[in-house]
């Protein structure tokens, strides 16, 4: 059991904690290597809060190496974690950082404000960028409700941990250019639960569309993207008969009208 | 040269197992029962931002009676041999078993080591897939560990309010009849508590993968009207 006398205690950090009892948790590879890659998400906001989307498709090089991956993660009760980048240490990222939380919350007996959560993801984005530079880059979008201001809130990283808060929308991943357009074209203040979920599902496809990175809807295997509202209720996932019913209007509104727009 | 008076390892022990008992039985204590969806651990407790019950795992809690500095450092180095763990090897793997072993050689070491031993008894409460296989260790100042069924209770005047909690507990019970059962075995015959003076928490089986939750004051007064 680790136990620490005051004026050496890690205090807490749950990576200082693993620094402390000799983990690396995120190391330098040294050399660039082929590793799976995992695409498109997206995240935007909406009346009671945010919703978060990504596709389930990994690829390595020109290949499909996993059909099911999941991109969006809840992070604790309140918010989300949506990753693009190299599959392995973005899984990782995604694990430490959900125990950063948890462990923060347990070890001092109340939850990190929105901002704490995003500082610190970006911290973690920073220490991987040794790990970035040999091509294992990862790019999350952090989004959550924020109890203080009552709103839901999202931020964007770059590879060096730059934090961006972002008004409104957004997107990563390779797809990202597709989807992010198709969400900035139709989006608007005050989107309801329902708009908001069709909206990130239509962004998705449309991605799919262009980019063979990004999965679309597997209506064969019954795979869809994963998509979650987080609210002042919390985090919660939408059901796959949920998005499946969805997908199915949208695929018949796209072949009612050939060639042009899903009305 | 001064020499050290000669002390018989037999009283030294005694003298500090005196000792933790007196700081333990300034404080108040505490009590878990086991209901029928997990384990209910109310501790007599005025502060609200001062915990004795806390969070360690999924499916683990804390209790600590005795000195508040002491236990609390215990607590956080549950915390964190729990959490180191479950990142090593899996979620799974975290039991209350194996902490409460630690907490025992922790304890064990300080009690024959240190100076003076901590004044703290600590609870460590595990629930499980159904109320027979739920997991009580008490650990006390030396390192003892005893291994609790059905209930525990922490604290200067365990042996009394254990005495009353076996009059009233039945396997089974509702979260409010637990709730009555631990409020009345620590208050006595003579006293009423009353929410403020609570500090409540259940490790409830059906809450999903994190289960410890607190009651607040209004919970706590609506189940005791």
């Amino acid at each position: 059991m680790p136990f620490f006398l005051p004026a050496d205690d890690p205090g807490p950090s749950f990576s200082n904690l693993l620094q402390r009892m000799g983990h690396n948790p995120l190391p330098d590879p040294g050399m660039a290597v082929p590793v799976t890659h995992a695409t498109t998400c997206v995240a935007m906001r909406f009346a009671d809060g945010v919703v978060m989307a990504g596709d389930r498709r990994a690829t390595s090089g020109n290949l499909i190496s996993h059909r099911a991956m999941e991109k969006v993660f809840p992070a604790d009760r309140h918010s989300g974690i949506a990753i693009a980048g190299a599959a392995g240490p973005a899984m990782e990222m995604v694990k430490l950082f959900q125990l950063q939380l948890e462990h923060y919350e347990k070890v001092e007996g109340g939850e990190l404000s929105l901002d704490g959560k995003a500082n610190q993801l970006s911290q973690m984005v920073r220490s991987n960028l040794p790990a970035a530079m040999q091509g294992l880059v990862v790019v999350p979008i952090f989004a959550g409700f924020d109890l203080r201001r009552n709103m839901g809130r999202l931020f964007t990283y770059d590879v060096t941990g730059g934090r961006y808060e972002e008004r409104d929308h957004s997107a990563t991943g390779s797809g990202s250019l597709h989807a992010g357009t198709v969400i900035k074209v139709a989006y608007r203040d005050g989107l309801t639960r329902d708009e908001g979920i069709d909206l990130c599902l239509r962004a998705l496809f449309e991605a799919a569309d262009e980019d063979s990175a990004t999965g679309g809807p597997d209506l064969m295997r019954g795979i869809f993207p994963v998509v979650a509202t987080i609210t002042a209720q919390g985090f919660e996932r939408v059901s796959d008969d949920e998005l499946s019913g969805r997908f199915r209007a949208l695929l018949d509104a796209l072949a009612a009208n050939p060639g042009g727009p899903a009305q | 040269m001064s020499m050290p008076f000669y002390v018989a390892p037999e009283q030294m022990m005694k003298d500090r197992a005196d000792y933790a008992r007196k700081g333990i039985a300034r404080g108040r204590s505490l009590a878990a029962v086991t209901y029928g969806d997990g384990i209910l651990i109310v501790a007599e407790n005025p502060s609200n931002t001062l915990r004795k019950v806390s969070e360690i795992y999924d499916r683990i809690a804390f209790g600590g009676v005795g000195r508040y500095n002491e236990y609390d450092q215990l607590r956080v180095a549950g915390v964190r041999a729990a959490d180191l763990k479950g990142y090593a090897y899996s979620r799974d793997d975290v039991d209350a078993r194996s902490l409460a072993n630690q907490y025992s050689q922790i304890l064990g070491q300080i009690f024959t080591h240190e100076v003076k031993p901590m004044e703290v008894e600590i609870l460590i409460a595990e629930v499980r897939g159904s109320s027979g296989e739920d997991q009580m260790f008490h650990v006390l100042y030396d390192g003892t560990v005893v291994d609790e069924h059905n209930y525990s209770v922490l604290g200067g005047d365990s042996e009394v309010i254990a005495e009353r909690v076996s009059q009233t507990w039945s396997e089974n019970l509702s979260l409010r009849d637990a709730l009555r059962v631990a409020v009345g075995a620590l208050a006595g015959p003579d006293r009423t508590l009353s929410a403020t003076d609570l500090e409540v928490a259940v490790l409830a089986r059906s809450d999903g993968r994190r289960a410890f939750r607190r009651l607040d004051d209004n919970q706590v007064a609506e189940h005791l009207s």
